[in-house]
């Protein structure tokens, strides 16, 4: 089973998020990147089809802030083959990323790898096109599911299960090759252990390949950011841990919950 | 160019989607101020009968075995023709699982523009702009959406889902489809949730707990609290990732909508997935370190305590004012 798995780094929101002066944009001095959380599902769903059915895992991923970083522990994790696209625009720090484009842009690799199955992250905080999944999918011809949160792969075929709305399942049978978005894993994103991480610095190969860029591909154009409107409703309780806690019995009990 | 907006009727089980109005909603807020029609898009075996309540100009209704269950295939082949004949200005979808995979797709194969995540639309003259909410809801963008025609993946937020109902029955226009024999994604049948788990959409009180609650075994300080008034635990889509909470729990898009009497979000932020499930619960309590977060715009009382001190003192101020009634009803 020959698994890829394109993965991008995406706004950390943990930090805080600033506009720059011209609302056209990030404040690039605050933002800071991460993994895109459904794409590090989408790698440890990867590496347990490896570890149950055998074959390989490839990361691929768009050079940026921090991104050897993350191939590294991709790599720690079990990944057997790690590569940095850069193309005129990888290191673009908007925070933004046109996954049209990017979809055109994996196109290439991705057919000289000749995969079983990709797995991608259903969605990411920052898509404003849509999830790279299906655009990559329709690019190579594959089919697409989105919203997957188990997958079981036996012969030419993974038996797949989808959510939906209201905690519904379904099973789905899909043909492979084919595209996954994956909602979640069937097991948290696995820890690095320190001495495993230091190993993979020493010995990880990140391969790198230069790919052309395709940002002439029309998207949706951005004429202003903004934070939302601040319509704080709440009211807001302070003082000391006491005091908030006997205001809220009293909210409480006037709510018939005490 | 037609100015005709085509709306994307998402059903499940015998139901149309909320979504689906809200996206009707917002359909024809903008034909009123830029002309054209709001034409419903419905596909499916024998289900007629859903159109009965859409407020549209008219609905398009694809009728095939083939689009008896979920089968993204048959919709795409219905979609990818129509949307080809018809370039209409917009093609709406929820944000879903379904609408998502399925906007995706026709965006990738006609070569058509997506925007996603999109909460409005302004009509400026011949000008149609958009109003998309990401990174959790911490940011909004607003753009122009290319012409001539385009799809858009909508969240709730902006547009009232009674609008896009109506109590006159509309023109429904039967279409043909001819899908191409694809087995190349098939259903195999709905898994149930956990039969053994509560329904946490029934229940009166819920403790949620989001990212900030940080550690598995932190947990148990709203377990605690939860069964001191007679609540359940739920969570935010990251907690059920991270395996510490059965997707029974998980209140947001993709799990379940939920209206109690109390809803207290602790450690969560207020992402627009998780807001619109809970957002109709009757009084929204948030306990939130970062007085900047979201969810302090829908809740009624809020508190940027830290919920490892909060937790456990609210929870006995709890036992000790329930002890005290009951002596006092004894007495």
């Amino acid at each position: 089973m020959n698994i890829i798995v394109p993965i991008k780094i995406v706004p950390d929101l943990v930090e805080e998020l600033k506009i720059d002066a011209q609302a056209s944009g990030f404040d690039q001095d605050l933002l800071r990147f991460n993994l895109n959380e459904f794409d590090d599902h989408a790698l440890e769903q990867a590496i347990l089809l490896k570890e149950r059915g055998g074959g390989s895992v490839t990361v691929i991923a768009i050079d940026g802030k921090g991104v050897e970083d993350i191939l590294i522990n991709a790599s720690a994790r079990g990944a057997d083959r790690v590569i940095k696209l850069t193309t005129d625009s990888a290191n673009d720090t908007s925070g933004f990323v046109n996954n049209h484009a990017l979809a055109y842009m994996l196109v290439p690799l991705t057919q000289e790898l000749e995969p079983d199955l990709i797995l991608t992250g259903v969605y990411a905080n920052n898509d404003l096109d849509g999830p790279l999944g299906p655009l990559l999918a329709e690019r190579l011809g594959y089919p697409y599911l989105g919203y997957v949160v188990g997958v079981a792969v036996s012969n030419r075929s993974a038996l797949i299960r989808k959510e939906f709305s209201g905690g519904l399942l379904a099973e789905m049978e899909v043909r492979l090759p084919a595209v996954l978005g994956i909602q979640a894993a069937e097991q948290p994103p696995r820890y690095v252990a320190f001495n495993k991480k230091r190993q993979a610095i020493k010995t990880t190969v990140i391969e790198e390949r230069a790919e052309q860029d395709f940002l002439h591909i029309t998207g949706p154009v951005i004429d202003r950011l903004y934070p939302p409107e601040k319509t704080r409703k709440a009211e807001m309780i302070s003082g000391n841990v006491d005091v908030v806690a006997a205001r809220l019995v009293g909210i409480f009990t006037e709510l018939g919950v005490i | 160019m037609t100015k005709d907006i085509y709306v994307y009727i998402e059903h499940l089980r015998g139901r149309v989607a909320d979504i689906s109005y809200v996206t009707l909603a917002a359909a024809r807020a903008i034909t009123m101020k830029s002309g054209g029609s709001v034409v419903a898009v419905l596909l499916g075996d024998h289900v007629q009968t859903l159109a009965n309540d859409l407020s549209a100009n008219r609905v398009l209704y694809f009728d095939h075995p083939a689009l008896a269950e979920y089968s993204p295939k048959a919709s795409q082949d219905a979609m990818v023709d129509l949307i080809h004949d018809n370039m209409p200005r917009l093609v709406l979808f929820g944000d879903t699982s379904i609408g998502s995979d399925l906007a995706g797709t026709l965006s990738g194969r006609l070569s058509l523009p997506l925007v996603s995540n999109c909460r409005s639309f302004e009509v400026q003259g011949n000008i149609l702009k958009f109003t998309s909410q990401i990174c959790g809801g911490k940011i909004m963008v607003e753009g122009l959406i290319p012409e001539p025609s385009a799809l858009v993946t909508m969240i709730p937020g902006s547009y009232k889902s009674e609008i896009g109902k109506s109590s006159k029955p509309p023109v429904v226009v039967w279409e043909k489809l001819i899908p191409w024999e694809d087995k190349s994604i098939q259903f195999r049948g709905f898994i149930e949730p956990d039969p053994c788990d509560v329904d946490i959409a029934k229940e009166n009180v819920l403790i949620a707990v989001g990212r900030g609650i940080q550690t598995q075994d932190s947990i148990q300080l709203a377990q605690e609290l939860a069964n001191t008034i007679n609540g359940v635990v739920t969570s935010s889509r990251p907690i059920v990732n991270l395996g510490w909470l059965p997707s029974t729990r998980l209140v947001g898009r993709s799990g379940k909508r939920v209206k109690p009497r109390l809803y207290m979000a602790c450690g969560i932020s207020g992402a627009p997935e998780h807001v619109e499930a809970m957002v109709e619960s009757d009084v929204i309590i948030a306990i939130n370190t970062d007085p900047e977060a979201p969810i302090y715009s829908l809740a009624k009382y809020g508190a940027t305590i830290d919920l490892f001190d909060l937790l456990p003192a609210l929870t006995e101020n709890i036992r000790i004012s329930k002890t005290a009634n009951n002596i006092q009803g004894n007495g």
